[in-house]
């Protein structure tokens, strides 16, 4: 039996500056995972990601990443390595966190 | 010291302009990610998970004070003012631009230096002794071997598609600190019973997915005949190694397949066809090779400011004791900086530290440095009237930590924090540890421990060969850490054996502590080596200290099968 599709987002990582990026609900790229569109049908994630395919000098190597929506709506990483591609190593304050 | 001949130089620029032309051409989308992602890699440029991390080669582990100077210009300049030594005598950047990357090769090639087989399936970097030229027991420096290799093996067009990457470590000394029996090819400089000087070639080694000790597969290979040998065994894999699945495309899984005899009698066809037609050109550029890496200039100078300290000083005291090794001349040693500062991220140095080891090289080290696979700087010609001097110039740089060789001094590779194929983070737990055992003070009790930390199946953190190794896993979405007992990366190697189930992320460090304290308790004297005891009373007791409730469930289920 197929499995369910569970929420999903769509990240990548930038060409120029290589850092990871998330695609917003109204199409562009943005800096952080909350800020991210989350997909819910499958059919519609797997159409936007064929779409950003065309973007292809902007970015590198997207993919669906598994989501979590909390109360308030907003959507968090449901792995651990969403969240440190979302937040920064843990060795040093760089990265996203440094960001903030 | 080898420095770049005119032909070095011409093709490392020449390479330069070509990467800078690829980049630009990236950019303004005339070449996608697939047709440039293995153009990037050939020129050491990884996409990790923050960042392009760009991987620069230290041939041999070898740099003068102007190299490593460089490596902290380009740090502060385009990346965040650190380096991170690997264990291949590399060092990474993590933080550059694309846009970048070529203006940071050029300011590599500006000193000799280049990125250029640090990724792909070619020959890789080759690896050599870090005390090579300096060590007390070496047959012969294996530096000029390891260079003849580069020179040979770069952008050599047989070899740049092979299986998959392959890897050469070279020794000189009986001792072996080079993990020559973890490599594809293990190279030991050593003297036949007729006086000549040799190779002992060893072949198959290799961590990963599938750990295997190298396996002698030419006792004694005279040395002019070292290339035409080499070459026939990169044929004999380039032809038959596996290239429908990756996970057994090494070198090794050869060897296991085909089985050694078989293996070494193709070779062994092959290298009299190589040999027939070899016309022995590399003897002429090994001779000037040599002559580059003569030994420098040493000066005998009284060591009384060394006695003086050592008898007055117990921080010093402690710090020689674990960070000064014999030197082929006695009036000379081989320091070991440490770069594992407790707390502190395994193989890391900032520029204002690699600008000061530079600086104390220059002084004191015949301006030569070299890096070791586990993660530490050597100093390797300094001259025991310096030591004091030396010493101090690390403390105020902190680089005085005087735990080499110790629990503390962990391999770790970046782990999930950093890289792309990790399935768990290592630096923490190596952070971890080595806070865990500063607190309790028992480092020095403890003695001599190798601790390697992976922070994924491919073993970049050699755990395999530890003597306690920790595999960082993907458990259902949770770090999980699995623990090897009795690994060694010494001419002893051995693959070390998985001691049962995987720890949390949370559990890990008690269970550690379990260890430890049942290694104190079990070894003799006071004084054998944790290695030592477990050779001696095998994994059980250890076994037990790990998982106390294990034996009482076993116990328990045999009752009630009885009953």
């Amino acid at each position: 039996m197929p499995r369910k599709f569970t929420p999903k987002i769509i990240t990548s990582n930038h060409l120029l500056r290589g850092d990871t990026i998330y695609l917003s609900p109204s199409g562009k790229w943005v800096d952080r995972f909350r800020q991210a569109r989350v997909f819910t049908d499958e059919t519609e994630a797997t159409q936007a990601l064929a779409a950003i395919d065309r973007q292809r000098n902007i970015h590198v190597g997207a993919y669906l990443a598994d989501a979590s929506v909390s109360k308030d709506g907003v959507p968090q990483p449901a792995h651990f390595r969403e969240q440190f591609r979302d937040t920064g190593p843990s060795n040093y304050f760089h990265g996203k966190q440094a960001e903030v | 010291m080898y420095n770049y001949s005119e032909f070095d130089e011409t093709f490392v620029r020449a390479r330069v302009a070509e990467f800078r032309g690829q980049v630009e051409r990236r950019i303004s989308g005339a070449l996608t990610e697939e047709e440039f992602k293995p153009l990037r890699l050939k020129n050491g440029l990884y996409l990790q998970l923050h960042a392009y991390m760009l991987r620069v080669a230290i041939p041999y582990g070898t740099l003068n004070s102007r190299q490593m100077r460089q490596l902290a210009m380009i740090a502060d300049r385009w990346d965040k003012g650190y380096g991170h030594f690997t264990t291949r005598q590399n060092v990474q950047f993590n933080w550059p631009g694309l846009g970048d990357v070529p203006d940071i090769l050029d300011a590599l090639a500006d000193v000799s230096m280049h990125a250029i087989q640090t990724s792909g399936n070619c020959i890789r970097n080759v690896t050599a002794d870090h005390f090579a030229g300096a060590a007390s027991d070496e047959c012969e420096d294996p530096r000029p071997t390891a260079e003849l290799l580069r020179q040979w093996s770069t952008d050599h067009p047989e070899f740049q598609y092979l299986p998959r990457k392959f890897k050469i470590a070279v020794t000189g000394s009986r001792a072996d600190r080079a993990v020559t029996r973890a490599h594809d090819i293990g190279l030991r400089l050593i003297t036949s019973e007729e006086e000549e000087t040799g190779y002992q070639v060893l072949v198959g080694g290799g961590l990963g997915r599938t750990p295997m000790i190298a396996k002698i597969i030419r006792p004694f290979l005279p040395r002019q005949h070292l290339l035409p040998y080499i070459e026939a065994i990169l044929r004999v894999y380039n032809l038959s190694g596996r290239r429908d699945n990756k996970y057994k495309a090494r070198i090794k899984i050869l060897v296991h397949e085909t089985g050694l005899d078989e293996l070494r009698s193709r070779i062994e066809a092959e290298f009299e066809r190589r040999l027939a037609d070899f016309a022995g050109v590399d003897q002429g550029v090994v001779a000037a090779i040599e002559e580059a890496f003569a030994a420098p200039a040493f000066v005998a100078r009284p060591n009384n400011r060394h006695l003086d300290r050592l008898d007055a000083d117990s921080n010093y005291r402690e710090w020689v004791r674990t960070s000064l090794a014999r030197h082929k001349r006695p009036d000379y040693g081989i320091v070991t900086v440490s770069l594992k500062r407790v707390g502190g991220t395994p193989g890391d140095a900032t520029s204002v530290q690699m600008t000061a080891l530079a600086d104390l090289a220059e002084k004191y080290s015949h301006d030569e440095l070299r890096v070791s696979h586990e993660q530490n700087i050597i100093l390797p010609h300094v001259s025991r009237a310096d030591i004091p001097a030396v010493y101090d110039g690390l403390r105020a740089a902190g680089l005085a930590s005087a735990n080499v060789g110790l629990i503390s001094d962990i391999i770790a590779c970046p782990g999930m924090d950093y890289c792309a194929l990790a399935t768990a983070r290592s630096i923490p737990v190596a952070q971890d540890i080595a806070r865990r055992f500063d607190e309790l003070g028992l480092e020095k009790e403890i003695g001599p421990m190798k601790i390697k930390i992976s922070g994924c199946i491919n073993a970049c953190g050699h755990h395999h060969v530890g003597h306690i190794g920790i595999l960082g896993l993907d458990r259902a979405g949770v770090e999980n850490y699995q623990i090897t007992l009795g690994g060694d990366a010494t001419d002893k190697a051995a693959i070390g054996r998985r001691a049962g189930p995987g720890f949390s992320a949370e559990a890990l460090l008690p269970a550690l502590e379990r260890l430890v304290d049942r290694y104190l308790v079990e070894r003799q004297d006071g004084s054998e080596s944790f290695i030592d005891c477990y050779r001696r009373v095998g994994e059980a007791p250890f076994k037990s200290a790990l998982y106390p409730g294990a034996t009482q469930r076993r116990t328990r289920f045999r009752r009630r099968k009885r009953a």
